[in-house]
């Protein structure tokens, strides 16, 4: 019955609610974003266009310049800071100690928890009033200070460190899932050329790892860009406007302060702003890869 | 599979046979709010035992956190399904709803039960739009309290507050010296918003506060009296403990009552954590208005009807609203939920002494200011929260940063 012929036509048909539904419910959705952020909606969308309006307020908000400050930074360090440690501890995993399996579920313990509790966990660690500080306080020394949870220099740092010790695991997972695909022939080989052990590392052991590496950024990009429920629970945004992030910007604006215009117009520029920093690089890491036939 | 397909539609051709049914029986009232916390879900439970008395079946849906409710109450009424009643509070929050025509007016029925003879003023603009009454106040909150502890200040040799704020300053030094938090401060920016207009309306009074607010008087902001209220609100963050910011305001309360710290401007629902932990006003602690006892901070809960054109959903409708003005019903209501009643025509002998101060105060129009989210669009009040956290947080702030963010963020909001 059938012929090779009618195959890509049966197989683009059956598609077809598949594409109206990405259409629909991922692209749409995303222009009907846009379209709002040109009006003056409040409570409720309305279609009083007013240009970019909502564009002036949001980049006059120190708030939302506050909060693109602060994402950059926790991006950075949290991005970083997971892959270093995660290395790490992958490659201390991977020397054959023992209870290695009882350490390895330890680390990877905290990614199976919600950010919500992971929040609520450091905010009562690093709370001058019952934490860490309080106990070592009790205990005597009585000039250690570990608050930075209600510091406002400090209350972004304790973001990150939330973040890493959530997050480090997952990281750890994935590595030594890579380390133990290396062949071992290949360690044999630099021993016998006398190479030393972390030159094998960084020259040969991280490039076999990139593809793992790259899963790992994605990864953690995502959860960095949708961060918002590690910030509540943890700061709320404070003390003040210290520890605001984007997303934290629009839901309040959505929500609280019924201002729809402007919490679209903000979604809008993360929109833009992640493809634009997605797009060069996906296509650096794999349409060239693949046209220059090396696809991996 | 089947079986069960046949007994789905067997019951759903039943559910739509049975709808005409509906008419003759008693009024149904799905009603939407958000107050889950023990005292609160005691207080839902007077309307709905009143409503139940009245011949009417009371249908609850509650949800946790005000935006979640509102959030949710909105969604149904613009999607076509609208409950029989959503809470909201006093206020703009319902203000594009009134423009697209979802609420319904209840000034006949206000008329009919002579409700805008017996409610302040105050409380009528605030739940009214363009002349008509589009909500129905059910409570009154009074939010410029100062609530202390009469242990603590006795310790710290203290007996009562000063009457004003500047010269409370040295009081609370006292206490810090002592040995004890001086003010008790939650530091979330609702909360550090609620002390700073405490201290606006004491010591600027109602003159400036409704300057600021009601007039959005650019002048009045930029003036050196309201500049002296910046600095006064900047002197008090030195009184408050290193724990303070992100704190819930009910912890706060709770160092208050267990004698850790000295006082804690909140709203009177503090007061239900005092009465839960069996402490007695004047005894075990005290409270004042505002510091002088002159003006109260007016705010509190309504409910709004969405328009609907279903008979019986009006009259369910309107039997609700009635229950809920029921004079018993705002009384024991009201007890449940530490507020005033709306009415000024109730016995009012049940409730205590620091609720008696709030009532005297509610009778004189003269003597209330409204909250400043009834004057303020949220998108507004959400804006100068940021400026009002930004300086309390940071310590190098000055009151001319304050006032020119004031300024801006008025300006602004178009």
């Amino acid at each position: 019955m059938t012929t090779p012929r009618s195959r890509p036509n049966m197989a683009t048909l059956v598609l077809v609610p598949v594409w109206g539904v990405v259409l629909a419910a991922y692209v749409g959705t995303m222009l009907w974003t846009a379209q709002i952020s040109f009006t003056a909606s409040r409570l409720l969308p309305v279609n009083e266009y007013v240009g970019f309006d909502q564009y002036e307020r949001l980049f006059a908000s120190a708030r939302w310049l506050v909060s693109i400050q602060n994402i950059a930074i926790f991006g950075f360090l949290f991005i970083v800071g997971c892959l270093v440690i995660g290395f790490v501890l992958a490659v201390a995993l991977d020397q054959k100690i023992r209870f290695e399996n009882t350490l390895r579920t330890i680390f990877l313990y905290p990614y199976a928890m919600s950010f919500i509790v992971t929040g609520l966990i450091w905010q009562w660690l690093m709370n001058p009033g019952l934490g860490i500080q309080k106990a070592v306080r009790d205990w005597g020394f009585e000039s250690f200070r570990f608050d930075w949870a209600v510091d406002r220099e400090m209350a972004l740092y304790a973001v990150v460190l939330a973040g890493l010790w959530q997050a480090s695991g997952l990281v750890m997972a994935l590595m030594l899932a890579g380390l133990r695909g290396i062949d071992q022939e290949l360690w044999k080989a630099t021993r016998i050329d006398g190479i030393p052990a972390w030159r094998v590392y960084l020259s040969i052991v991280v490039p076999i790892l990139r593809p793992i590496i790259i899963t790992a950024v994605v990864l953690l990009a995502i959860s960095v860009v949708k961060s918002y429920d590690l910030v509540v629970a943890l700061t709320n945004g404070g003390p003040g406007i210290a520890t605001e992030v984007p997303a934290k910007f629009i839901m309040d604006h959505l929500f609280t302060r019924q201002n729809i215009g402007l919490a679209t117009a903000a979604a809008t520029v993360m929109m833009i702003t992640v493809a634009a920093v997605l797009a060069p690089w996906l296509y650096m890491e794999y349409f060239r890869r693949q046209r220059a036939g090396g696809a991996a | 599979m089947k079986a069960f397909i046949a007994a789905a539609l067997a019951g759903s051709a039943l559910a739509l046979a049975s709808v005409p049914a509906l008419a003759q029986e008693p009024a149904k009232a799905e009603v939407m709010h958000w107050w889950t916390s023990g005292g609160e879900a005691a207080a839902i439970k007077v309307f709905a035992d009143a409503y139940a008395k009245a011949g009417g079946v009371w249908i609850d849906n509650a949800t946790a956190l005000g935006e979640n409710a509102r959030a949710a109450a909105i969604n149904r009424m613009v999607g076509g399904n609208p409950p029989t009643a959503a809470q909201f509070n006093t206020g703009k929050q319902f203000d594009d709803l009134v423009a697209q025509k979802l609420v319904r007016p209840i000034d006949e029925l206000a008329e009919e039960e002579g409700w805008k003879d017996v409610m302040s003023p105050f409380l009528v603009e605030a739940a009214s739009r363009d002349g008509q009454l589009y909500a129905l106040p059910i409570n009154v909150h009074g939010q410029n309290w100062l609530f202390y502890s009469k242990p603590v200040f006795e310790a710290a040799g203290l007996t009562e507050p000063p009457t004003s704020w500047a010269e409370f300053i040295p009081a609370l030094q006292k206490i810090k010296e002592a040995g004890y938090i001086p003010l008790s401060l939650g530091g979330q920016p609702w909360q550090e918003r609620v002390l700073f207009n405490v201290i606006l309306l004491a010591d600027g009074g109602k003159d400036l506060y409704l300057k600021v607010y009601q007039d959005r008087d650019l002048d009045a902001i930029q003036s050196d009296e309201f500049r002296a209220i910046v600095e006064t609100y900047g002197k008090l963050r030195g009184l408050v403990d290193p724990g303070s910011p992100g704190r819930n305001w009910n912890d706060a309360t709770n160092l208050v009552l267990t004698g850790k710290a000295g006082a804690q401007v909140m709203g009177d629902w503090a007061k239900g954590e005092f009465i839960n932990a069996g402490q007695k006003p004047d005894t075990d602690y005290g409270c004042v208005i505002g510091l002088d006892d002159e003006t109260l901070m007016v705010g509190g809960d309504v409910f709004v009807f969405p328009a609907v054109t279903d008979e019986a959903q009006l009259a369910a409708q309107d039997l609700l609203a009635r229950t809920m003005l029921a004079p018993e019903t705002q009384v024991a209501f009201n007890l449940a939920k530490g507020s005033m009643p709306v009415r000024t025509d109730v016995d009012t002998s049940a409730f205590d002494a620091c609720a008696q101060k709030g009532i005297a105060l509610l009778k004189d129009p003269e003597s209330q200011v409204p909250v400043f989210d009834i004057l303020l669009s949220a998108g507004l009040v959400g804006s100068l929260d940021d400026v009002i956290t930004q300086f309390w947080n940071n310590p190098a702030a000055t009151p001319d940063q304050f006032v020119e963010g004031f300024v801006s963020a008025f300006e602004q909001d178009s």
